[in-house]
């Protein structure tokens, strides 16, 4: 048996850092060219998703941002504000509880709760599992709060017709440049609780600028999701998109 | 850390293309703008290869520059962040054209 790397006295093994260390036999070894994006699995499921969000005539958004942003106060809001308009229905992400699905069911609107344990982001399989428990024949809209994280979900295509980014006013104006792959990857960014910027340094001209270095046809809305204002342009939005 | 899941889905993609076959070399190509780091990549390797097909075998990340073409003046480019402005005339109007793919290329296996 060799010694450094355990093996069995195949021949032509080769390791990681075992230079110098050389085996006396060959395996002959072959070559397979594969060209495969790392991502296609989650891609073709994404298509499935999409396409059969198609076929039903829904109109599917994916809600990314850091912890905090309000993504369930808004949705919260939302829900009530547009439910008598549309059928809607909710997938909520988190690594763990139910907390927001209960918020979110108080609505009496249909939620179905996805925990990551400890995954940082939710893929389309998931995503594809949890439609299970809608009546697809009978939604307008679903509604995926991801994982709070501005890093990882930016990666993953559910199936959405549109990611569309929330930031708060209580972070930092250059979130858009510290996490350009969400932002750059984002067709609409809410820029959150802005009924607080009377109390804050926060910049909101400098945070659109550098929303706009990222992704320079990103769609920005103004909105506080407490006091109401301007959701009726985040609601416009909406109902245009439900056109196309 | 997503790079987890990317390394289960490289781990996958082997297997589903060594033919039961131990393999010993894995080669992947990853873009400069794809928001994936490396050495993260490198440390999930270890643990998602052990006990598959690919246990021991050779990580190789090549790197794929990031190219970007500018919308205003045309100019095609480098780009290292996806916020840099065009190197010719300063807009953010720019288009990439490359370093965002993340792809299995090639593996060895032993025959």
């Amino acid at each position: 048996m060799c010694t450094t790397c355990g093996c069995s006295s195949t021949p032509g093994h080769h390791h990681h850092g075992d230079e110098g260390h050389s085996h006396e036999h060959h395996h002959p070894l072959k070559k397979i060219v594969i060209e495969e994006d790392i991502l296609a699995k989650n891609n073709r499921l994404a298509a499935f998703n999409r396409a059969l969000f198609k076929e039903k005539n829904i109109l599917v958004l994916n809600l990314v941002s850091s912890p905090g942003s309000g993504k369930t106060t808004l949705l919260e809001r939302t829900l009530r504000d547009l439910s008598p308009r549309y059928r809607c229905a909710v997938i909520e992400g988190d690594q763990q509880t139910d907390n927001d699905a209960r918020r979110i069911a108080a609505t009496g609107v249909p939620v179905k709760q996805i925990n990551t344990g400890a995954g940082c982001h939710l893929d389309a399989h998931m995503v594809m599992h949890a439609t299970e428990s809608f009546d697809l024949d009978n939604l307008d809209i679903l509604f995926i709060e991801n994982v709070g994280n501005l890093v990882c979900p930016a990666a993953f295509d559910l199936g959405e017709a549109h990611k569309v980014v929330v930031l708060s006013v209580t972070e930092g104006e250059d979130k858009p440049l510290k996490y350009p792959q969400m932002f750059h990857n984002s067709d609409l960014m809410l820029l959150n609780k802005v009924d607080l910027l009377p109390h804050l340094t926060f910049d909101v001209a400098q945070c659109k600028e550098y929303a706009a270095r990222v992704s320079h046809d990103l769609r920005i809305l103004e909105v506080s999701a407490s006091t109401g204002q301007g959701l009726d342009d985040w609601y416009g939005w909406l109902e245009q998109e439900l056109g196309k | 850390m997503h790079e987890m899941a990317l390394t289960q889905g490289i781990v996958d993609i082997c297997e589903q293309n060594a033919g039961g076959h131990p393999i010993t070399t894995v080669v992947v190509s990853i873009g400069a703008l794809s928001g994936v780091v490396p050495e993260a990549l490198e440390f999930c390797f270890e643990a998602c290869s052990a006990g598959t097909l690919l246990e021991g075998a050779r990580l190789r990340i090549e790197l794929v520059p990031g190219r970007a073409c500018c919308q205003e003046c045309q100019s095609e480019q480098p780009m290292e962040r996806l916020f840099d402005p065009c190197s010719q005339c300063g807009s953010f109007l720019m288009q990439i054209i490359s370093g965002q793919d993340m792809r299995v290329r090639e593996i060895e296996v032993e025959d």
